[in-house]
Order: C-alpha cells, then sequence, then structure tokens
C-alpha cells in the first residue's frame, strides 16, 4: 500500500505540476484556509489526544502555522529564484548562479507532541519548494492523524501530498521505499533507524531530536521573572516539548527561592488545583504516564507529585537537590516533573553541560552581558534563549534545529525551503573566448602555467547589482566631497578669484 | 585499544582544551598548511607521478594550486565566516540580540579519495580547520605514495593531536568508521558511500558524501562543434579520465557524430603532438585493478578512435567508443577512465528523457548556442551542477557550492560552504528580564481577549525594513523642511 502511494506521489511530482510558483501558492493557500476553517475540529482532535486546552492549539501550534504559510507565500519567489554567486576571473563573463530546486518525494514523519506544527510546518517547506510529500502522522496522536487524513486531501492535491496513517510497521514500511528527503521530527532511538534505512538510497535526512535542554539560573538575577518564564516554557503542554527546559541548575542560595517562584506561577497559572484547569494538559498515554512516574521513584518533591493515572494526570512536579547521576538525568524526562540540580557557580555549571550530549537547546538567566558571553561561547546546542525559554522557536528567520544527538539539518521559514530544495550550481558560459582557455590545455609549457597559476588565483568579486550600485553612489559621493573639499579650501585660502561667478557668489 | 581509536581520542581531548576556538589560532594553522604546499611541492609532485603518472604541471594546476587559493581565501575571510551573522527580526524581538552563531563541530573525519589525493583531501581540511575543528584525514591507500607523503610530512606544519593523519585500506577504514565523530567527510563512490552513512548513522554523524556517477555531455547540433570538442577533449582525458565531474559520455544527434569524432580526433593530435603515450601531459591508470575493469568495460563497442593500450604501463589511450547503446557494459556503471562512449539521440528532448531516466549525476553538460535550449535541459533535468559550453571549471570558482544530489552525493563544499558544513550554526536570542507585560499574553490563564490579541500581535505582518526605510525617510524629509525654512527665513 506505502508502495503505491509513493509510486503516485513519484508520478505525481514527474509530471511537472509542483514546478510552477502558481500551483505551489494554490496549494498553500488551500492549506491556509484549511488551518483557519478547521480550527474547531482540530481543537477538538488535540482536546482527546492531549488534552490541549482550546486556547493553547492556536497559541502553540496554529498561529505558529499560519505564520509560516503566509511568510512561504510572500517570499516564495524569493526564495525559489536563482541566487547570483560571486565571480572570479575565470568566469567574469558567465552566469553564474545557484538554482533551487525540488528534490522530489519527501517524506515527512510527524511527532505526537504537537502534531499539527510538527507535520505541517515541514510540508509547508516541501510545498513551497516543489516537492511531493507523503506525510506520516505520528500514530500515538491519534485523533489529530486520523483528522489530518481525512482533510489533507480535501484541500491539497491527493496524489502529492498523501497522509499515510499507521503504527511502527507502516513506518518501517515507509522507510523501505526510496525517497528524495526524510523529514524526522522524535527520539534519537528511532532516529538511528530512520538514518540507517535512509543511508541504503542515500537518501539526505533532518533529523528533528530533543535532549535534556538545561536551563542556568544565575544568583543575581530576577529570579521571580525568570522562574515565570521557566515555569510557563516547561508545564506547557505537560512537559511533552522538545525544547521545553528539561532541568534548572543553580547556586544552593537561591534553590529555595527558585522552588518559591515557580510554586507561586503554578497558583498563578493553573490554580490550587492544576488538574481541574482547563489549560493544563494530560500526558498522551499511559505508557508515557508510567515512564515519567517511574523517573520520579525515590524522590519527595517540593511542589506538586501528585497523580492519577486514569487521567494521565502528573501535577506540575518540582524536585530540588537531584544528583547528577540519577535515573531522572539520564533521559530526556518530556513531562511535567522538573529537577533542580545544585551547582557551585557558573563555571560548575558550564562543565556539567559539555560533560553532558549537546542538546537542541540551552537557557540561561543572567543579567551580566559578558557572563552570558562567556556561558554562550563555552558551551554548546542546537539553539540558545536567554533570559527566556523557547523564543528561539518562534523567530522564523532562525534556523531551527540540534546538534549532535539532538539532531541535524535546519528549518523553520526560509530554511525549510533551503533544507527540502537541491541547490544546483549553474555556469553558463560562451563557446567564444577560447583564447582565454589557451593556457590550460596540454602541451603544457611555463608560459601556459603562469597564465593558469594567475587566474586559479583570482580572488573572488561580488557583481550583484546591490553591490555595483552601491559602488556607484560611494564613487559619486567620494568624488563630489573630494571637489567640494577642494573649492572649500580654494575658498579658505583667499584666492582672489576674478571670475565673475565667484563674485556674485560673495555677494 | 586500536590505533584508531587512539587517533579519535587523543584528537578528540586536544579539540576539548578549546585551543582551536581563537581565529589566531586557526589561521595559524592555515598558514602552517600553506607552507607545507609551498615547501614541499617537490614532494608532492613526485608522489603523483607515481601514483597516477601526473605531469609536474598537471599536478600544480589540479592539485596544488587550487588549495592554495582556498587557503588564501579561508585566512582572508576568517573573521566574517566566523562572526555572529544578525537575522532579520520581527517586532516581538526588536529589542532583542537575535543572531546565528558558527561554532565547531568536534572532531571531522576525512576520507580522500585517489584520483585527486591533494586536493580532494586538504580542500575539506582547509575548511575543517577554518571551522575550528579537530580532523583525522584518512587519505585513499590507492594513491600510497601521496599517502605516505602526507602522513609523514604533514604532521611538521600543523598541530600534531589536533590534525591526525591515519593511513591504511579498507580494515583500517571500517575500524575508523566504528569511532565516533562529529561530522565524516567522505569522497569517493556511491557503494561505499552507503557503508559511511550506515556507519554513521550508529552515533548520528551527519555526512558530507561527495560521490561520482555518470555525468552526461549533451552536444547540440547547433553550436561551434570544434570549440565545444576541444572543451571536452580536455576535461575528458585529464587524469586519464579519473576525474569525479569528468563527461561520462556524449550525446548527440547522429548527423554530427562524425563531425565529433574528428574534432576530438584533432585535439587529441594538438594536446598531444607526438602521441599520449609519450606525451608527459598524458597520466595512467592507478592500477592494474582499474586497468582490467576499463579494458572490459569497452568489450561490444565499436572504437572510433584509440583503444590502444599498454598494461605493464597502465596506459590507456584516449578512445571514442561509437554506437554504444543504454545497454552497452559501458553505460552500466561510471568509467573513471579515458573511454568516451558516444550515443546517439534524436534532439534534445531525447537527450533529456534519457538522462531522466537514469541517477541524477554530479554534473550536467549542454553544448550549444541556443540560450533557451539551455535553459530548457536546465528546467527539465536534476544534477548535482550544470555547466553549459565547457567542462569542470564550476569546481574552479569557490563562490559555487559543489556537490551532488541523490547517488551523486550530499551536502556541498568549496570555499565558504566548506566552512559552514563543518560548523555547528547555533541561533541565539538574547532578550532581557525586563517588559514582562509583553509576555502576559501567553500565560494561563487563557481568555478569549488573551489568545485574540496574541492572533493579532503575531500575525500582523510587518516588514522592518520598510518601517526603518520610512522612519529614515521621514528624518530625512524633517532635515531638508528645516533647511528649506531657514534658507528662506534668512533670504
Amino acid at each position: 500500500m506505502e508502495r503505491q502511494v509513493l509510486q503516485r506521489a513519484k508520478e505525481a511530482f514527474l509530471s511537472g505540476r509542483a514546478r510552477p510558483l502558481e500551483f505551489r501558492l494554490q496549494q498553500l493557500h488551500a492549506l491556509q484556509r484549511m488551518i483557519t476553517e478547521k480550527e474547531t475540529e482540530i481543537s477538538t482532535a488535540l482536546k482527546q489526544d492531549i488534552n490541549r486546552s482550546q486556547y493553547d492549539t492556536p497559541l502553540l501550534e496554529l498561529i505558529g502555522i499560519e505564520n509560516e504559510v503566509k511568510l512561504a507565500i510572500e517570499k516564495l519567489a524569493q526564495w525559489a529564484a536563482p541566487r547570483p554567486v560571486e565571480k572570479n576571473l575565470l568566469t567574469i563573463s558567465d552566469e553564474v548562479y545557484i538554482q533551487p530546486e525540488p528534490l522530489g518525494v519527501v517524506l515527512i514523519i510527524g511527532a505526537w507532541n504537537y502534531p499539527w506544527a510538527l507535520t505541517l510546518l515541514p510540508l509547508i517547506g516541501a510545498i513551497a519548494a516543489g516537492n511531493a510529500a507523503v506525510v506520516k502522522p505520528s500514530e500515538l496522536s491519534e485523533c489529530s492523524s486520523l483528522l489530518l487524513r481525512a482533510l489533507l486531501p480535501r484541500y491539497l492535491d491527493k496524489d502529492l501530498y498523501p497522509v499515510v496513517t499507521g503504527g511502527v510497521s507502516e513506518t518501517q514500511q515507509l522507510l523501505r521505499l526510496r525517497f528524495d528527503h526524510i523529514f524526522y521530527t522524535g527520539g534519537s532511538t528511532a532516529a538511528k533507524l530512520v538514518m540507517e534505512a535512509a543511508a541504503r538510497h542515500l537518501t539526505p535526512v533532518t533529523l528533528e531530536l530533543g535532549g535534556k535542554s538545561p536551563c542556568y539560573i544565575d544568583k543575581n538575577c530576577d529570579v521571580r521573572t525568570a522562574c515565570r518564564r521557566i515555569t510557563w516554557g516547561k508545564f506547557v503542554n505537560c512537559g511533552q516539548t522538545c525544547i521545553a527546559p528539561d532541568y534548572i541548575l543553580c547556586e544552593p542560595c537561591i534553590q529555595g527561592r527558585v522552588v518559591e517562584c515557580i510554586r507561586q506561577t503554578l497558583l498563578e497559572f493553573y490554580g490550587a488545583d492544576p488538574k481541574c484547569s482547563p489549560d493544563y494538559g494530560r500526558i498522551i498515554n499511559q505508557r508515557h504516564f508510567n515512564r515519567i512516574m517511574s523517573l520520579m521513584e525515590g524522590y519527595t518533591p517540593v511542589v506538586g507529585g501528585q497523580s492519577d493515572s486514569s487521567q494521565c494526570y502528573i501535577a506540575p512536579t518540582v524536585l530540588k537537590d537531584v544528583p547528577p547521576h540519577s535515573r531522572l538525568m539520564q533521559e530526556e524526562i518530556f513531562g511535567p516533573v522538573l529537577p533542580i540540580v545544585t551547582v557551585s557557580d557558573m563555571d560548575d555549571a558550564i562543565n556539567f553541560i559539555s560533560e553532558r550530549e549537546k542538546p537542541l537547546a540551552l537557557y540561561i538567566f543572567c543579567s551580566d552581558k559578558k557572563a552570558i558571553k562567556r556561558m554562550i561561547e563555552e558551551t554548546t546546542s542546537g539553539g540558545v534563549t536567554v533570559n527566556d525559554v523557547m523564543m528561539h522557536y518562534t523567530l522564523s528567520s532562525l534556523p531551527f534545529g540540534g546538534v549532535g544527538q539532538s539532531g541535524m539539518g535546519r528549518y523553520h521559514g526560509k530554511h525549510t525551503f533551503d533544507q527540502l530544495s537541491h541547490h544546483r550550481a549553474c555556469l553558463i558560459r560562451s563557446l567564444n573566448m577560447e583564447s582565454v582557455n589557451l593556457a590550460r590545455y596540454p602541451p603544457q609549457d611555463r608560459r601556459r602555467a603562469r597564465r593558469a597559476r594567475m587566474a586559479l588565483k583570482s580572488p573572488l568579486i561580488d557583481t550583484s547589482k546591490r553591490t555595483l550600485v552601491w559602488a556607484i553612489v560611494a564613487t559619486v559621493l567620494g568624488v563630489g566631497l573630494l571637489i567640494t573639499l577642494m573649492v572649500i579650501l580654494l575658498i579658505a585660502s583667499g584666492l582672489n578669484c576674478t571670475c565673475w561667478y565667484w563674485r556674485g557668489f560673495y555677494n | 585499544m586500536s590505533r584508531q581509536q587512539l587517533a579519535v581520542q587523543q584528537a578528540r581531548r586536544s579539540f576539548q582544551t578549546g585551543r582551536t576556538k581563537p581565529l589566531e589560532f586557526r589561521i595559524q594553522q592555515l598558514r602552517g598548511l600553506q607552507s607545507f604546499i609551498q615547501e614541499r611541492q617537490g614532494h608532492i609532485k613526485d608522489a603523483l607521478q607515481k601514483d597516477l603518472g601526473k605531469s609536474e604541471r598537471a599536478s600544480e594546476l589540479y592539485d596544488i594550486l587550487v588549495v592554495e587559493s582556498e587557503i588564501k581565501l579561508s585566512m582572508t575571510k576568517l573573521a566574517e565566516w566566523a562572526a555572529p551573522r544578525p537575522v532579520e527580526k520581527n517586532l516581538f524581538t526588536i529589542t532583542d540580540e537575535v543572531y546565528v552563531k558558527p561554532e565547531p563541530l568536534g572532531v571531522v573525519l576525512i576520507i580522500g579519495p585517489w584520483n585527486y589525493p591533494w586536493s580532494l583531501t586538504l580542500l575539506p581540511l582547509v575548511g575543517a580547520i577554518a571551522a575550528g575543528n579537530a580532523v583525522i584525514v584518512k587519505p585513499s591507500e590507492i594513491s600510497s605514495h601521496s599517502s605516505k607523503v602526507m602522513k609523514e610530512l604533514l604532521p611538521l606544519y600543523l598541530d600534531k593531536d589536533l590534525y591526525q593523519v591515519v593511513e591504511g585500506g579498507v580494515p583500517e577504514t571500517q575500524e575508523l568508521l566504528k569511532q565516533r565523530f562529529d561530522h565524516i567527510f567522505y569522497t569517493g563512490s556511491t557503494t561505499v558511500g552507503k557503508l559511511v552513512m550506515e556507519a554513521a548513522a550508529r552515533y548520528l554523524t551527519p555526512v558530507t558524501l561527495e560521490l561520482g556517477g555518470k555525468s552526461p555531455c549533451y552536444i547540440d547540433k547547433n553550436c561551434d562543434i570544434s570549440t565545444a570538442c576541444r572543451r571536452i577533449t580536455w576535461a575528458k582525458f585529464i587524469n586519464c579520465g579519473q576525474t569525479c565531474i569528468a563527461p561520462d559520455f556524449l550525446l548527440c544527434e547522429p548527423s554530427i557524430q562524425n563531425r565529433v569524432v574528428e574534432e576530438i580526433k584533432k585535439s587529441i593530435k594538438k594536446f598531444y603532438p607526438d602521441s599520449p603515450n609519450s606525451s608527459e601531459d598524458y597520466g595512467r591508470i592507478i592500477n592494474q585493478r582499474q586497468f582490467k575493469r576499463l579494458m572490459g568495460l569497452m568489450e561490444g563497442c565499436t572504437v572510433a578512435l584509440g583503444g590502444d593500450a599498454d598494461e605493464a604501463k597502465g596506459y590507456i589511450g584516449p578512445t571514442v567508443l561509437k554506437n554504444v547503446t543504454a545497454e552497452s557494459k559501458v553505460m552500466q556503471e561510471e568509467i573513471f577512465g579515458p573511454l568516451l562512449p558516444i550515443i546517439s539521440v534524436d534532439g534534445v528532448e531525447e537527450a533529456i528523457q534519457f538522462i531522466n531516466e537514469r541517477e541524477k549525476p554530479l554534473v550536467l553538460y549542454v553544448f550549444s548556442y541556443d540560450d533557451k535550449l539551455i535553459k530548457k535541459v536546465i528546467a527539465e533535468t536534476s544534477s548535482g551542477a550544470v555547466v553549459a559550453n565547457d567542462c569542470v571549471v564550476h569546481f574552479l570558482d569557490s563562490a559555487l557550492p559543489f556537490g551532488g544530489v541523490g547517488h551523486s552525493g550530499m551536502g556541498r563544499y568549496r570555499g565558504r560552504h566548506t566552512f559552514d558544513q563543518l560548523s555547528n550554526l547555533r541561533s541565539c536570542m538574547i532578550k532581557k528580564l525586563t517588559m514582562e507585560g509583553f509576555n502576559s499574553m501567553r500565560y494561563p490563564p487563557h481568555t478569549d481577549r488573551k489568545v485574540s490579541w496574541a492572533r493579532r500581535a503575531l500575525l500582523t505582518r510587518f516588514n522592518i525594513r520598510r518601517l526603518q526605510n520610512l522612519v529614515i525617510l521621514a528624518i530625512l524629509t524633517g532635515l531638508a523642511a528645516f533647511v528649506v525654512q531657514r534658507f528662506l527665513h534668512s533670504s
């Protein structure tokens, strides 16, 4: 079945109908309509999947998707246009540019925590780049997955963008087939299998994974505001966010204060009993519920800790003085449990972070600019937000992605377009000016070698229109200033000019 | 612990000391590499002569000069490449510092090929050093003399722990691939490329694969066939055809096939006046195995030109094969030798179809006077790169990203692209702990009003640049009005 779906998508792609920009724009407009028209249905599905509040759905997913679609529609012509390149002496009279082209059929494997955003954002880029795409939403967010399968064909081209639902075996079937790019969002274990499968066909991959994103709070900062922002980021979607602050690092002297501020903020956000708050989510399923509960074993929470297995409810929980080698610190929590690990100072925090796998995101709360720069310098991660959490995700001009175990490849905005395009180098020469080439032909002698050497060593020259315009403007201004300066000097030197023009000027 | 494990551990420890971070260190290492190339040219040329029968001039042109120019470019531009790159902000981030910071990845493995053992191994090394990584260089054992020289002499010019040369054949490479790297840069064949990527998957290591394939070359009947054939002949027989971007086979209409053969013959005569066998500019096949493989490929084809060979010397003369079909043995694999098959097609449509039925090549060549035809070929095919009216030279413009697509590879390099490919481009957003009021719309408890505010704020697209331009225009207008007013006042 999967093979037929791919075959149809491939044929549809080869027909060339996804190539013209008008077609891509039309598809993007349709996707935009789907998001606006079906918001209620999407909200309902998310409520059933993960108890997402009706407000969190637009805030966390739909607005972001709409933004990306609008951006793609607005910028498509610019993104898809040939991109001129710097030339050197060898290529100065040639047409040299990079042409972004579609890759072919892209496989998009979505995730269950933000089933719409994490599946549709790559799809937007895939459509914009002119590809066909097989969309495989996560089976764990079942209602969203089925809804997507029902809706997408109603708005988009059925053959070019099919939805394939199913579990592990269907995904494995898909991964045996040959795609032109695989875009996977999920965990590192499955990602290794995805990349191995891709290797068999030499298919490039984008892997948006996760990990433990550390959050360092400096003792000399506005702890109250810091904790409010961290609390929001940690407990939104019940902690099931790949860029949620996984754990806190702070000095023992402020640990008590941090706990208090988080407690206060939780009261503000969800009231005394988060179970009754319409804005607090649930764990996706029993398996993950059990996993998170077992991570907490042996610890006495300072905040929260309550749970209700029948609802997959875990209260917002904070644990303090967590030992660095505990089980809780070995795997990505992906739940509403926030451990605090104490460190002696910023250097200790930097060592702690650097000893572990490169995280998807790093959060630093600090008012000292120098200290912030040092921490960024001495650590590495996919992205960094300072004095807030998760916000680097929201700016589409920032390329989003991981490094090392947290992933490879970048997306959002133009970066998705670029990631799912082939950047073809184009060099158009003319059949004239053969004399220039003589230096390269055998038989080689000293003179020819010298000429070739000169040509090969020439620097790169930017011949784009913008540089040319600037060059002309700068020259005109420069010459103008020079003349003005000379005139002023002449006048100042008291030159008794008998020219009537100047006399008129004096009067 | 195996030799390979030790080397990687040493490189990683040295990387973790942080000494590759300062730009001065990287420039100093690049300068060291530059000295190596300049001082040891003799050794390099000698090794290439022994490995591939390359003449001194050819070595200079294709292996040495391009590396020298890349080093120079990297040293000049390093500060620019490594600097934080600001990005476009939106209304919400207008007071924040937002930029992309290029960072080193860690330990990079560079597996070099045998056909251009110096340039195709050192060019990625230049980028890796510039990006601040530690590197394990594994030169190809097939170009054994070059590998030996690299192993002996390179450590004398670069930091011994950070940049190590590890020699060896298949078992040693397999042992290396069992280790964990932060990026693997492989140049070679498609078959091995798959194994490299599979090994990389175990650690989720990103890869750059510079592979090959059959690069087609279409000659339109409406073009200067003499010039076209001269350029094709040059490109095809450099390094005895052992170039990943050599035109693998020709496509042309039957009516010009004889002319094409004639012109190639003329060019060969001009390039190698006595005979290719006795010309120092004509190379040799790297080893017996490749020689036998190439001789086997000629089976079943009509030799229009050349076909002469000398097994003892590893010499195969420039050969053109006529009446080749898609099923011929020579069309089943990348030739990588001095055999040039010509396939007849009935015009550009059939040529495009022929090309599209096959794997996406590393490069596509098209020769024509007709600009529209060229644009058509580009629009209706896909390949790593496309060059019209010449061959191979796109590699020499370091601003053009070099790489394949599909089976011809993934990833890009040359110039700044190598630097970017071997860096972690880290997105940074530096906010302040003030202006908390703005954030209130995202905090629960949620209300209809908050969400509609958020929707309005986030979805209204503001073009920051246009706003800035308007503000500047307003100020200039104000200033101009002020000046005019004073002028009127005074007069």
